[in-house]
């Protein structure tokens, strides 16, 4: 392969780790508020990287630029529907975790 | 050696993997803030699955459906956080 390609792979692999990172915090994390941190900012992180992967990987030009374009819609909304989320939790009266005696999580 | 398209292919198959995973979350989750979260994480990487495709397969129009599914799961969020609510504004 050429070092263009291996570039495209070294990328499209640290998106695959930030979605990984995003999974195993949406598993083990203890209320909505941490859950939707872990969601919003290493899948968002993961998607912007894994994307740029495909952008590179597409040789026409109009299908980089559609890439571009969706990596950036998605660098916006993404954070904004987990803050959207969380605020209504937080209307909701969701209460926050925290830390008791005796739970040694 | 490995292929581009076979490693483009395979980091597909990983965020699918992710995405069955966010799925757990769905289904225990206690509340439905907690569910929708997963929900959004699911379709995050389902978009970035077809994208991935669409660059493996070299189809310009998988990237049209990437971009529809992108807009349904961000409009998924805002009316749900809109509409479960009373006061309804949220952002």
């Amino acid at each position: 392969m050429t070092p263009t390609e291996w570039g495209i792979v070294a990328l499209a692999a640290a998106g695959a780790f930030f979605g990984g990172v995003a999974a195993v915090g949406l598993v083990r994390f203890p209320d909505v508020y941490t859950r939707s941190h872990a969601a919003s900012k290493s899948d968002t992180l993961g998607a912007v990287l894994a994307v740029a992967a495909a952008a590179f990987a597409l040789q026409s030009g109009l299908s980089t630029a559609k890439s571009v374009f969706l990596l950036l819609f998605m660098f916006v909304t993404n954070p904004t529907a987990a803050h959207a989320v969380a605020r209504a939790a937080r209307d909701q009266g969701i209460e926050a975790w925290t830390v008791d005696e005796g739970d040694d999580r | 050696m490995v292929e581009l398209e076979t490693a483009l292919l395979a980091v597909a198959a990983a965020f699918v993997a992710f995405a069955v995973v966010a799925l757990y979350r769905v289904y225990v989750g206690p509340t439905t803030h907690d569910r929708v979260i997963a929900v959004n994480v699911a379709g995050t990487n389902t978009v970035i699955a077809i994208a991935l495709v669409a660059a493996a397969f070299q189809e310009s129009t998988f990237l049209d459906i990437a971009l529809v599914y992108a807009l349904l799961n961000f409009l998924l969020s805002i009316a749900f956080s809109k509409f479960s609510v009373e006061r309804g504004g949220v952002l």
